[in-house]
C-alpha cells in the first residue's frame, strides 16, 4: 500500500514538472536566446555560454525605434483601459443591482460582442479612417479595441458586483444615502479589488491586440511594439535579427510576467469568474 | 449622450426607450421579492448607466458590421492605394463578391475557409484533451501550486504576435525544435509542417487557459462524491467518467465555446508566424485583412461577413448544446439565481476559491 502511495506522490510531482515545463520551456528559450551574443546565437546549450545584453542594446538602438512603440503601447493599451472601466462600472453595476426590463437582452447583446470576430469590423472601419484621415492616429486604435475590451469589463465587473451582498447599499440606503451616494461610497471602495482585477485583464488583452494596430497603421512613429518587432529588421533583408526580437520580445512580456506573478490569485479568480458562472 | 442616437442604431433601438420606460413601478412579481422601495425610478438610473456602453458598442460595432453588409456589395475600384476618397467610384456590383467565392477565385476563400476549420477543429480538440490532463495535475497537486498556477498563466500572458516570433524563433531551420528532432526541416516554408508549427504554437498558448477553467469546475465538485464512489469499489478511471467528465461538462463546454469561437479569428499567430498570403496557413481573418490592406475593401468585406456568419452559426449551436444561457440567470435576485443554477448544473453552485 505504502509503495503504491509513494508511486503516486512521485507521478504527481513528475506531471507537475511536467506542466510546469510545458508552459515555461518556450519562454525560457526567448529570455536565453535574448542573452546570447549574435555570435552564438544558433547555440542550443540550455544556459548561454555567456550573458551578454547586446541584443538589448540593439533593441534600443535609435533606428529600431522601440522605446516609440513602447509609449505607443502604454498609450493605447492604457487609455483602453481607462475608458473601458469607466463605461463598465457603472453598465456592469446596473446589470447586477437594478431591476429593469430587457436587462438580460442587453447583458446577453453586450456579452455576444465579445465574441465577434475583429476583422468584420477592422475592414469597415479602416476604410472609414482612411476617409477621414484617421490612420496613424492612436484613437483609430483605441475606438475598436473597445468593441472586445467592453464586453470583457462588463462581464467581469458584473460578477464581481453579484458576489457583494445586498445588504451593504440597503443598510446605507437606510441610513439615507441615495443609491448614487450607495454607489459611490460603499460600492466602488469595496469593489477596488474586483475592479483592478478587471484592468489587469483588459489592460493584457489591449497590450496583445495585435490586428487593429497592424491594420490601422503604417508609420513607425504610431506603431505598437507587438507590430513594431513584427517588423524588426537586421542588416540585410535576408538576416532575420532574431536576437533583438526575443530580447524585444521578453521587454514586452516582462510587464505581463510580473504583473500575473503579483496577482495571479485575482487574474485566475477574474478569468473563471467569467466562465464558470 | 444618451439621447444623441445617430441614425444607425434604429437596430438596436427597442431596448432602450424600453429601459427608460421601466421606470414606472415594478411588475407585481417583482415587488414580490420586497424590493420595492429599492427599485422605484431604477428604470431611468438603468438607463443612464447602461446607454453610454450600448451606444459605444453601437459605434464600434453595429455601425461596422452594417457598412461592411453594405460595403460588400461594391467593387474595386482601380489599385490606388494613396487615393483616400473612393467610395464614390466603386462600383456596385449587387452580390457578385459573393458568388465569385463559387467562380474560380474562390479557390482562395475556399482554402481560408478550410484552413480557418481545420485549425479550430485541431487545436481546440488537442487543448481540451491538454487542458483537462492539467487540470486534473493541479487539482491534485496540493505542494507548488502558487508555482504551477503561475507558470501556467504565462503563455496566456505573452502576447500572441510575441508568442509568433518566438516559435519562429524555435522552428528556425537551424532552431532547436530541428535539433531536438534531429531532422531538418523548414517548418515555416509552405506546406503540411507549416500547419503543425501554427497548431503547436497555438495549443501551447492555449492550452494553459482550458486548464485554469476546467480547474476552477474540478474545485467545487464535492469531494463525498468521490469518497462514496471509492466505497462502492469504483475505479479511478470510472470515477473520472462518471463522476469528474460529467460534473465539469458544463465548464468545459464554456471553456470550448470560448476557444473556439477565438480560433474561429486566428490571425496573429499564422501571420507572423508563417507570413501573409501563404497558402497553407491562411486563414478568413488573414484573407480578409489582407484584401482590404489592398484597397480592395468590398470582397474583404464580403469575406468579413461570411467569416462572421460562421462564427454566429457555431454560436448558435453551442448556445443549443449548452442549453442554459452563458449570462446566467441576470434576472432575479442572487437566491433566485442561485437556486436556478443548483436545479441546473449542480458543479458551478458553490464559490469558485480564488
Amino acid at each position: 500500500m505504502t509503495t503504491t502511495v509513494k508511486w503516486r506522490t512521485w507521478l504527481l510531482y513528475l506531471g507537475v514538472a511536467g506542466v510546469v515545463a510545458y508552459c515555461l520551456a518556450p519562454f525560457y528559450w526567448m529570455v536565453v536566446s535574448s542573452l546570447r551574443r549574435t555570435s552564438d546565437i544558433f547555440d542550443t546549450s540550455l544556459i548561454p555560454s555567456s550573458v551578454s545584453f547586446e541584443n538589448y542594446e540593439a533593441v534600443f538602438s535609435p533606428s529600431q525605434g522601440f522605446g516609440r512603440a513602447l509609449l505607443n503601447s502604454l498609450i493605447v493599451a492604457g487609455t483602453t483601459t481607462v475608458l473601458a472601466l469607466l463605461l463598465a462600472t457603472f453598465t456592469a453595476y446596473a446589470m447586477a443591482r437594478l431591476e429593469f426590463r430587457f436587462k438580460r437582452l442587453i447583458l446577453t447583446l453586450i456579452i455576444a460582442t465579445s465574441m465577434f470576430p475583429v476583422v468584420s469590423i477592422v475592414v469597415p472601419l479602416l476604410k472609414l479612417f482612411t476617409d477621414i484621415g484617421w490612420i496613424n492616429t492612436y484613437q483609430a486604435m483605441i475606438v475598436p479595441s473597445m468593441s472586445f475590451v467592453l464586453p470583457l469589463a462588463v462581464w467581469n465587473l458584473t460578477t464581481f458586483f453579484r458576489q457583494m451582498p445586498d445588504e451593504l447599499e440597503q443598510a446605507a440606503m437606510i441610513d439615507g444615502c441615495t443609491r448614487g451616494q450607495a454607489f459611490r461610497k460603499i460600492i466602488i471602495p469595496l469593489a477596488a479589488p474586483g475592479i483592478f482585477t478587471t484592468a489587469i485583464i483588459i489592460f493584457i488583452a489591449a497590450w496583445n491586440e495585435f490586428l487593429i494596430a497592424l491594420s490601422m497603421t503604417n508609420r513607425p512613429s504610431v506603431q505598437t511594439a507587438p507590430v513594431a518587432i513584427s517588423k524588426f529588421t537586421g542588416a540585410t533583408q535576408f538576416d532575420i535579427p532574431f536576437g533583438s526580437q526575443m530580447a524585444a520580445g521578453v521587454l514586452v512580456t516582462v510587464p505581463l510576467v510580473i504583473m500575473v506573478l503579483l496577482f495571479q490569485r485575482r487574474i485566475v479568480a477574474g478569468l473563471t469568474a467569467g466562465a464558470a458562472k | 449622450m444618451a439621447t444623441r442616437t445617430p441614425p444607425e442604431t434604429a437596430a438596436k433601438r427597442p431596448p432602450r426607450p424600453a429601459a427608460g420606460r421601466a421606470g414606472r413601478p415594478p411588475a407585481p412579481e417583482k415587488a414580490r421579492r420586497g424590493r420595492k422601495p429599492a427599485t422605484a425610478g431604477t428604470g431611468r438610473m438603468a438607463a443612464l448607466l447602461v446607454s453610454p456602453t450600448l451606444l459605444v458598442l453601437t459605434v464600434v460595432v453595429l455601425y461596422p458590421t452594417l457598412m461592411a453588409l453594405q460595403e460588400s456589395l461594391y467593387g474595386t475600384k482601380g489599385l490606388d492605394p494613396k487615393t483616400g476618397f473612393i467610395s464614390d467610384t466603386e462600383p456596385f456590383v449587387g452580390l457578385k463578391n459573393y458568388a465569385d467565392i463559387f467562380g474560380q477565385a474562390g479557390d482562395r476563400f475556399w482554402n481560408a475557409f478550410f484552413n480557418t476549420t481545420f485549425f479550430t477543429v485541431v487545436t481546440v480538440g488537442l487543448e481540451t484533451v491538454i487542458g483537462v490532463i492539467m487540470a486534473l495535475i493541479m487539482h491534485k497537486a496540493f505542494s507548488g501550486r502558487a508555482l504551477v498556477r503561475a507558470s501556467i498563466l504565462i503563455p496566456w500572458a505573452v502576447p500572441t504576435a510575441i508568442s509568433g516570433l518566438l516559435w519562429r524563433w524555435i522552428f528556425n531551420s537551424d532552431g532547436i525544435a530541428n535539433s531536438l528532432i534531429g531532422h531538418q526541416i523548414l517548418w515555416t516554408t509552405e506546406g503540411f509542417h507549416a500547419k503543425v508549427a501554427v497548431i503547436i504554437a497555438e495549443v501551447w498558448k492555449t492550452a494553459p487557459f482550458i486548464g485554469l477553467l476546467v480547474l476552477a469546475g474540478l474545485q467545487v465538485i464535492p469531494k463525498e462524491v468521490y469518497e462514496a464512489a471509492r466505497m462502492d469499489g469504483a475505479s479511478p478511471v470510472r470515477q473520472f467518467c462518471h463522476i469528474t467528465l460529467p460534473l465539469v461538462k458544463p465548464a468545459l463546454l464554456v471553456a470550448v465555446l470560448f476557444r473556439c469561437l477565438d480560433a474561429l479569428r486566428m490571425f496573429d499567430l499564422p501571420y507572423i508566424l508563417i507570413g501573409a498570403q501563404k497558402n497553407s496557413v491562411e486563414t478568413l481573418s488573414m484573407l480578409a485583412q489582407n484584401e482590404a490592406s489592398n484597397v480592395r475593401f468590398g470582397p474583404a468585406a464580403a469575406y468579413a461577413v461570411l467569416l462572421f456568419v460562421y462564427v454566429l452559426l457555431i454560436a448558435l449551436g453551442f448556445v443549443r448544446l449548452l442549453g442554459a444561457d452563458l449570462v446566467g440567470d441576470a434576472g432575479g435576485p442572487r437566491r433566485a439565481k442561485r437556486r436556478s443554477l443548483l436545479r441546473r448544473t449542480p458543479a458551478l453552485t458553490a464559490e469558485v476559491p480564488a
